[in-house]
């Protein structure tokens, strides 16, 4: 039994069928929607990846400052207001809230 | 006046999204055509053209121009169709379906008298789809490229991305793998 013959005879007849090329009916048509929706989505894609890289950098610069708040030291002359000061914008606030004759209780 | 290949990439590639359509009705023949070689569903084949088409203009930056559009067009469809075959290699029929009695009749006639019977026959056309069926994915294609469609070593080569000792490394298991196939037949057929 000779398989070569057959092989030969096989591969002989499959280079003797023509490919089909049939194409379906507006298939570029269908192309072209699919590529037009897969670019859309694209760019909604485009824009949350967007939004999240800001938001990480957003973080990592609170992060970062809040570190740094953290490390300095405060200074003496300016940790605390004074006494008075405070009392000061106390009254201020108060008074100047009784005062008013705007509000309406 | 008909806009040459490179005028329509560099339009497509300026944002001219309109002008990738008269690209895909020009090649869509080709890669149906190509398509058809490796899937049998049509459903299945217009998947793959679509992919292809997907893959074409999203890597169109890609494309240098130093060889025609078609080539390049024509290695991305023969990756498209490859990892198609890979997909759906466990849907691959291990055993061979029963031969029809045409088939039979064709084999039989191969074995006593080769020169009288003719390729053309329809029953031959059906045994080698049969036969390109049982085969793994890198065999069939390599018989695909190589033995059907005569392509040399090194297209494969660029077609594939595999290297040129991997593709011969690979028609040689191909060809073993086919005398193999064949060998079940005639030995269903005559043992």
């Amino acid at each position: 039994m000779n398989l070569d013959n057959l092989h030969n005879k096989l591969i002989t007849a499959a280079r003797a069928t023509p490919a089909d090329d049939r194409v379906p009916y507006a298939f570029e048509k269908r192309v072209m929607a699919r590529l037009a929706e897969t670019v859309r989505v694209d760019l909604l894609g485009a824009w949350s990846a967007a939004l999240w890289r800001g938001a990480v950098a957003c973080l990592v610069v609170t992060m970062l400052s809040g570190a740094w708040l953290l490390r300095t030291e405060p200074s003496s002359e300016h940790a605390e207001f004074t006494p008075d000061f405070n009392a000061a914008v106390f009254n201020a606030g108060v008074f100047a809230s009784a005062g008013s004759t705007d509000e309406v209780w | 006046m008909e806009r040459s290949d490179a005028e329509l990439i560099r339009a497509v590639l300026q944002g001219d999204m309109a002008s990738f359509e008269p690209l895909v009705a020009k090649y869509s023949p080709r890669l149906f055509a190509t398509a058809r070689r490796y899937a049998r569903r049509e459903d299945e084949i217009e998947d793959i053209v679509q992919e292809i088409w997907s893959k074409a203009y999203h890597k169109l930056g890609s494309f240098r121009g130093e060889a025609p559009f078609e080539h390049w067009l024509m290695r991305m469809a023969v990756r498209t169709c490859y990892d198609f075959l890979r997909a759906h290699q466990r849907n691959r029929e291990n055993t061979f379906t029963e031969l029809t009695k045409e088939e039979d009749d064709w084999i039989e006639r191969v074995m006593s008298a080769p020169e009288q019977v003719s390729e053309k026959a329809e029953a031959a056309k059906q045994l080698v789809e049969k036969l390109m069926q049982m085969l793994p994915p890198p065999a069939r294609l390599i018989i695909q490229l190589l033995e059907i469609e005569d392509r040399s070593v090194k297209e494969i080569s660029a077609m594939t991305g595999w290297s040129v000792p991997l593709v011969k490394v690979r028609a040689f298991r191909a060809r073993a793998e086919m005398k193999k196939c064949l060998a079940r037949i005639a030995r269903d057929k005559y043992l």
